[in-house]
């Protein structure tokens, strides 16, 4: 029946149970969402025209969250396709600065790209809207990917893009607040959690729904600070922090697990207090969903294991061999060719 | 003189100036009693938050708070707070010119029980490097208390530098601070003093006694170490031709490199530094025993004073 599958699409997506949306029946008709003859005892429940088209995008669209339609520079764009120009840029960036961190980069492509386009409020012709949500990319050697994305979006030029790392640019090597649509600086590993739980006490104090997201890497979770952070945080039960941690397994020299081992990572930041979620993390729908979830929480922040490959989208590009290396010409186009 | 606390100066003007600004935050690494922020905490305990014992996280969220508009006082030891978080004093605030004020206690020899862990002898040299950042160290009591509302007032990332314990008063009710401005406490025409902090009334002692063996000295309390006040400094080596300089800090990159690295760019005069050379603190059961033992004392001032004299003739 096309009414239930609304229903479970709107009970999936907003993370309502269904039994609650199932009794809201009347209302869905005052909505105009469906129809039915009062006479056949909701036998003969119809979706209106409107009511496919919002199932089409609840439920169609999130099987497929690459043919989501988003707002870009340029108009309406499939998510898809958003998630492929960006890792274009990205290469473009790095291979004209000549460093810069493609892996790290890659492997948060999908991350940035769902929190940007879907789940965040924000206007990228006001980047100071106070009321806007805050990104924290507190793995900031990640800056190319946020860069690409914020041009996507239409916070800048694209031509910028090609001016990273250079000198008066406003791209700076990590982020920086020179970057319209950046909200904190970062570069140095371990501090943005704590900014966040500034940004979050603030927010609260204002009685504002703001919320804000903050993106670690996993190998940046060796620094002392972000557990300090992550005890402040859930001792002021700030719900609204959602942290992601962009979980790739390498670091700069090598395997996380060789290095300082983080596993069982989950365990750690449960008996820190946090909602623990995994996801997918190059996976659109899997990231949808979960963010969803977690901007549900109550009572506690929340935090997203995000499982990524590092240099995610280029073969040859996956694991730890561009930590900060541009590629050659050659590298280079067969990069494009494997992302067209 | 009489002595007083700077510290329980700043826990009286503090919960004042939380009446008049509202935005004003404190966030405490879990030493509200010994920063005498507690009284802060107990008037307004939704604008005060102990983050526990981590300055670095007490440093970012004051970061956080500044970027949302709000005036976060960070209160803490100046050795843990400036020593452990001085990457993020740098990184997240300085760098961003975040709205954070740092309010430093402890600071110098004056936890003298504590010995050299807890003895910060080099916070003003790693303070004053930052750019954007202004540093005060005040003189006493009441200066410290119109430099905090200077302070609060002014915009930027700050850093007030006081002590544990009471200290001469210098001033008796009101001093007109300005940041950025020395006071001239006691003109003279043989050579100049420039002091900061508890040194300033060593200064105007030295200068006292000086006065009766017929040196004339002139003393400047330099409480705004940046920006520093060039033209005061200029001044006073036009006119006095040498200067000692008098701090609770060592003589490495404080009061006395600030001073010496301005006086050889527009007008070399000899400058001899009095403070801490080169070495860790201790413990003393008494502060006087222990400035003593370093060489902050009136009597060091007026050695050097005569000698830079005497070396000028």
């Amino acid at each position: 029946m096309p009414i239930n599958s609304l229903i479970n699409g709107i009970s999936d997506r907003l993370g309502i149970p269904v039994d609650r949306l199932s009794r809201s029946v009347e209302s869905l008709k005052d909505l105009k969402l469906i129809e039915y003859d009062e006479s056949s005892e909701l036998r003969s429940v119809e979706l209106t025209g409107i009511g496919e088209i919002l199932k089409r995008i609840l439920i169609e669209g999130e099987s497929l969250p690459e043919f989501l339609m988003v707002p870009t520079k340029s108009g309406l764009k499939p998510l898809g396709a958003v998630v492929k120009d960006v890792r274009k840029n990205i290469l473009r960036m790095v291979a004209e600065a000549g460093s810069g961190h493609i892996g790290a980069s890659f492997s948060t492509v999908e991350i940035l790209c769902v929190l940007y386009f879907l789940k965040m409020k924000k206007d990228p012709k006001n980047p100071g809207w106070s009321e806007r949500d805050l990104l924290i990319l507190s793995k900031g050697h990640a800056a190319p990917a946020l860069y690409a994305i914020l041009s996507e979006a239409g916070y800048f030029p694209e031509i910028e893009l090609l001016r990273l790392r250079e000198l008066g640019s406003i791209l700076q090597g990590h982020p920086d607040l020179r970057t319209p649509g950046v909200d904190f600086i970062s570069g140095s590993l371990g501090q943005g959690l704590s900014a966040a739980i500034g940004f979050a006490l603030a927010a609260k104090m204002d009685g504002s729904s703001r919320r804000i997201y903050v993106i670690l890497g996993d190998g940046e979770l060796n620094e002392g600070q972000i557990w300090e952070a992550a005890l402040t945080a859930s001792h002021l039960k700030l719900d609204n922090i959602t942290t992601i941690i962009d979980r790739n397994y390498y670091q700069l020299s090598g395997e996380t697990e060789k290095i300082k081992a983080l596993d069982p990572l989950e365990d750690k930041w449960i008996a820190f207090g946090w909602e623990v979620f995994e996801a997918e993390g190059n996976d659109l729908k899997s990231l949808i969903r979960t963010l969803d979830a977690s901007s549900l929480v109550k009572g506690k922040p929340s935090l997203v294991i995000a499982k990524t490959t590092k240099g995610k989208g280029v073969s040859f590009m996956e694991g730890n061999s561009f930590t900060n290396k541009a590629p050659s010409t050659a590298e280079l186009s067969k990069a494009y060719e494997e992302l067209t | 003189m009489d002595n007083l606390s700077q510290i329980e100066e700043f826990g009286n003007v503090l919960v004042r100036l939380g009446e008049k600004h509202r935005d004003l935050i404190v966030v405490d690494p879990d030493v509200s009693s010994s920063t005498k922020t507690l009284h802060f905490a107990e008037i307004f305990p939704d604008r005060f938050l102990n983050v526990g014992i981590s300055e670095q996280d007490a440093v970012g969220i004051a970061a956080g708070l500044a970027a949302s508009g709000k005036i976060p006082i960070v209160s803490g030891f100046s050795m843990f707070l400036v020593g452990r978080a001085w990457e993020q004093i740098a990184n997240s605030v300085a760098r961003s010119n975040l709205n954070v004020k740092i309010v430093a206690t402890h600071a110098g020899l004056s936890p003298y029980a504590d010995g050299g862990s807890h003895q910060m002898l080099w916070d003003v040299a790693l303070m004053r490097l930052l750019p954007n950042l202004k540093v005060i160290v005040p003189a006493d009591a009441v200066e410290a208390s119109e430099a905090l509302v200077a302070m609060i007032e002014s915009k930027g990332p700050c850093y007030l530098r006081l002590g544990r314990s009471p200290i001469p008063v210098v001033y008796d009710e009101c001093c007109s601070f300005q940041l950025g401005r020395a006071h001239l406490l006691r003109d003279g025409s043989d050579a100049t003093i420039v002091a900061n902090g508890i040194m300033v009334s060593m200064a105007l002692e030295a200068a006292e006694a000086l006065s009766l063996e017929g040196i004339d000295a002139r003393v400047l309390d330099m409480h705004t170490v940046k920006p520093l006040d060039i033209s005061s400094l200029e001044k006073a080596a036009f006119e006095t031709g040498a200067l000692v300089t008098a701090e609770e800090h060592s003589i490495i990159g404080g009061l006395g490199g600030a001073v010496s690295e301005a006086i050889s760019e527009f007008n070399p005069v000899p400058v001899k530094k009095i403070g801490i050379d080169d070495a860790f603190g201790e413990s003393s059961r008494s502060y006087p025993k222990l400035l003593e033992k370093f060489g902050l004392s009136t009597r060091s001032i007026m050695d050097a004073i005569k000698t830079i004299v005497k070396e000028r003739k």
